[in-house]
């Protein structure tokens, strides 16, 4: 999932300096799972900007707000000078799209791709490198798991498991030595791994599929 | 023959060789360059220029190895792969060449949160086996695009090593995968584990590795008891035994003592099959190395052609 974490409260009263009624649109998918901007943190919110002070708060929770579909109903609710979306980026620019005279500001800060690790705990796992190695790398990607993105083996700084960078970091190529050996493929660590092709990643420009054979 | 510096005549000669380091300053000054140059000179084969280290912005290593060469030491050019993308790295290393440097140490980099920009991007496009490979490449006469290269830069080609980094079983396959992309000698981290240094050495030598790399085994020349314990409790991948700091701790005089346990450990290193030499560390003490050097019994340098 695409995980998200609110932005501080004076942060997001900042934005709305000057506007008086806002309309807060959460979102039903991953940041409601993140418990970053569903209904229940849609509504936490929106007290607080009443609280605040500003004249109206409205409070609307789509299915998915990176999808059109869900978001069109929303064009029928008038009077508002702008909103506010406890969505992850996509959802923000896809609302812009939608009503594009009204400002939409973010209230999260999106994060990573990830999994929930434990009670309150969430960690990256994908870059969407566009590209990927898994195969090679016993199933942990180092991209996103390695502070250095090696795809060659550990820095100097592994030591005991963790991360030179941060001791609360698993050093990723630990986790890939571990994985291999359990799988029997340590024999993998010997390949060279050339230069990565990065025009498949972000590096490449905004990214974009084309499926002929899903196309209308 | 690849490059023809004086450290790769030295080591292939079968010379126990011995290079420094020199971190350059924080500000364009180039004549804390030229100071620090006396205390090697003559004492060392080749001095190490940092590239940034710790992530500490400092004049660049290029800039500061030619500033070196004027002086008559033969320097390293140290690159890492944190600050530039292989367009800037391969276009820097054009430019080392062009300027008469011929030893290049490859190496990942210290993370950027550590130095005194951490709120910069770091670039990580290659890491340094990829690095090794590139320059290697460059000096076959192709980019690591694939273009020909029609003045191929002509270098004798560094890494590093670890031996107290973990995975502990990784250390030796990651050394042969930089001997397979083209790596002609190593540079380890600083030993003060002997032991630990020694089992690694061993796991070298089972695969033969030492015969087609030049190792040379790091030293840090320190006086102070606090480096060694900042060393042994906050920076990742050193070990430091407990003898060690307490040896520090009751010296009377912690300078003599810090030439002392470098010297002795300089001989326990030369005793160990497959080290071809040593790589001095001093980390502000760059003053020390001529005694380092002579009480080590590796002065005077050897003389190779063309010096
Ligand atoms: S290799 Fe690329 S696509 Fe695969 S998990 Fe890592 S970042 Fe994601
Ligand atoms: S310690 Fe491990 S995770 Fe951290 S930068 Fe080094 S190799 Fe990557």
């Amino acid at each position: 999932m695409i995980v998200a974490e609110r932005k501080p409260l004076t942060e997001i009263k900042g934005m709305l300096q000057g506007k008086q009624r806002v309309l807060v649109v959460g979102c039903n998918t991953c940041v409601t799972i993140c418990m970053a901007g569903g209904r229940k943190e849609v509504a936490v919110l929106a007290s607080a900007l009443r609280l605040a002070g500003l004249e109206h708060v409205g409070e609307e929770t789509v299915e998915r707000q990176c999808d059109m579909e869900f978001l069109a109903p929303l064009t029928k609710l008038q009077g508002y000078d702008c909103l506010l979306s406890t969505a992850c980026g996509i959802g923000v620019q896809l609302l812009g799209d939608l009503f594009p005279g009204l400002p939409v500001y973010p209230a999260l800060n999106t994060k990573f791709l990830g999994v929930n690790e434990d009670l309150g705990c969430w960690s990256e796992r994908c870059q969407s490198c566009g590209d990927c190695i898994l195969d090679r790398t016993g199933g942990i990607c180092p991209i996103a798991r390695c502070s250095k993105s090696l795809l060659n083996g550990p820095c100097g700084g592994s030591q005991n498991g963790k991360c030179e960078v941060n001791g609360d970091v698993d050093c990723a190529w630990q986790l890939i030595y571990d994985r291999l050996e359990a799988r029997g493929e340590l024999d993998k660590l010997e390949t060279i791994f050339l230069p990565k092709d990065w025009s498949h990643s972000r590096d490449g420009g905004p990214r974009r599929i084309r499926r002929e054979d899903v196309a209308l | 023959m690849k490059a023809g510096s004086r450290l790769e005549k030295v080591l292939t000669a079968g010379h126990f060789a011995v290079c420094g380091e020199m971190g350059p300053p924080r500000s364009a000054d180039a004549k804390a360059i030229r100071d620090k140059a006396q205390y090697f000179r003559g004492y060392v084969d080749a001095v190490n220029v940092t590239d940034n280290q710790t992530a500490v912005v400092r004049v660049s290593s290029i800039a500061s190895c030619l500033i070196l060469q004027e002086e008559g030491v033969e320097p390293v050019v140290q690159m890492t792969c944190r600050d530039r993308n292989r367009l800037a790295i391969q276009s820097d290393l054009l430019g080392a060449a062009a300027l008469g440097l011929k030893n290049v140490l490859c190496l990942t980099g210290d993370h950027q949160s550590f130095g005194d920009h951490p709120t910069a991007k770091n670039v990580h496009d290659i890491d340094s086996i990829q690095l090794i490979w590139g320059v290697d490449q460059m000096r076959k006469g192709r980019f690591m695009g694939g273009d020909e290269i029609k003045v191929p830069p002509q270098f004798f080609i560094g890494g590093a090593a670890n031996p107290f980094g973990d995975p502990f079983a990784m250390r030796v396959p990651r050394l042969a995968k930089k001997i397979k992309a083209g790596c002609d000698f190593i540079q380890t981290q600083v030993v003060f584990d002997v032991p630990r240094f020694a089992r690694w050495m061993e796991l070298v030598r089972e695969r033969g590795l030492h015969r087609e790399v030049y190792i040379m085994a790091g030293v840090l020349p320190t006086r102070s008891v606090r480096a060694l314990r900042y060393m042994q409790q906050d920076v990742a991948g050193v070990s430091i035994p407990d003898e060690c700091i307490q040896r520090m701790e009751k010296a009377a005089d912690p300078a003599e003592e810090g030439v002392k346990m470098a010297v002795e450990l300089i001989q326990q290193l030369k005793e160990i099959e497959g080290v071809a030499g040593v790589h001095l560390m001093p980390v502000m003490w760059e003053r020390i190395i001529p005694r380092l050097v002579e009480e080590a019994g590796l002065y005077p340098r050897p003389v190779v052609d063309d010096d």
